[in-house]
């Protein structure tokens, strides 16, 4: 069975974000407004050929601590489902 | 003096590099393929610029784990001496022998032009041939060249001189326009606490050459050749 996980990686918050500022810039650029801040990540999407939960999450935190994220940065996320 | 320069692909400059070493040391580095696990007995590791795997993921972020990395960070932790300019320098805090990261460049542009930099602290071994406080011209190119670290790991950077080499304007004013990415506290170059690894985001290697447009980069090279 096919597991997948959703990893999403994002700036610390303390971390300036200067893609998400042009992002919002753009947006209010375009006329929309209320935006009080955006802030840009990545979603890493596997498909793990695991059926132990545990098992999976153990994995894909040390693929996210060893090259997924850079911790010194980023925080990370991770979602699994079957 | 024996050196090194690891290629990755994606890597470039590293004929600069290479022309650099030879013309300072005398003798040409060896070039050595990432996908080698071990390095020749050589006292300069260098990690050149470029954008090893089209800076996927993050800037050197997959070359920091290629196989050759292992060898290269057992060296650096033997002492032998490793420079990592511009991609090399991101790959060194990809795997952590320096602290911090490189980030996107504050206003998104890709900066390709001359900088100044201050050599903050001669008493290392990559700038003991230039005078404290002295003012390099010599170029940058990158996208992703904003030094960032938390506050405590950069207080613990200045308080232990290895904030090498700072963004500066011709007079050596330490100003915001005279950076060119962003960095905090005007940062180009930092060394690990052993000062055997330095990293820097600008090219040293490409002011080397009077007829190229200057000589200010010789120093480090000579600096190395000296300590080596």
């Amino acid at each position: 069975m096919i597991m997948k996980a959703r990893v999403t990686v994002t700036l610390k918050t303390d971390v300036l974000d200067p893609q998400g500022k042009a992002i919002h810039g753009a947006l209010a650029t375009l006329g929309f407004e209320g935006v009080d801040s955006v802030r840009q990540g990545k979603l890493i999407e596997l498909e793990l050929d695991e059926t132990d939960r545990d098992e999976a999450k153990r994995k894909v935190e040390a693929m996210c601590e060893k090259l997924l994220a850079n911790t010194v940065i980023e925080n990370y996320a991770i979602d699994l489902s079957n | 003096m024996k050196s090194a320069i690891v290629l990755f692909p994606g890597t470039n400059r590293e004929r600069d590099m290479a022309a650099t070493l030879k013309r300072v040391t005398g003798k040409a580095p060896e070039i050595v393929w990432h996908g080698e696990t071990r390095l020749p007995e050589v006292d300069l590791i260098v990690l050149p610029g470029g954008f090893s795997y089209g800076d996927y993921l993050r800037c050197g972020a997959i070359a920091a784990n290629s196989p050759i990395m292992p060898d290269v960070i057992a060296r650096a932790n033997a002492g032998t001496f490793v420079l990592g300019v511009c991609n090399g320098f991101q790959m060194l805090t990809e795997t952590g022998l320096l602290p911090g990261a490189l980030m996107r460049n504050a206003n998104l542009q890709f900066v390709c032009r001359d900088v100044h930099l201050k050599v903050e602290n001669t008493q290392t071994p990559f700038t003991s041939a230039y005078e404290p406080g002295q003012v390099i011209r010599v170029p940058v190119a990158h996208g992703d060249g904003n030094y960032f670290a938390d506050e405590k790991t950069l207080d613990a950077l200045e308080d232990s001189g290895r904030v090498v080499l700072r963004y500066c304007d011709e007079k050596g004013a330490l100003t915001q326009t005279a950076n060119p990415n962003g960095s905090q506290r005007n940062i180009a170059g930092i060394l690990n606490e052993a000062g055997n690894v330095l990293g820097l985001m600008p090219h040293p290697e490409d002011m080397t050459d009077a007829r190229l447009g200057g000589t200010d980069g010789l120093g480090l090279f000579e600096s190395i050749a000296a300590a080596a």
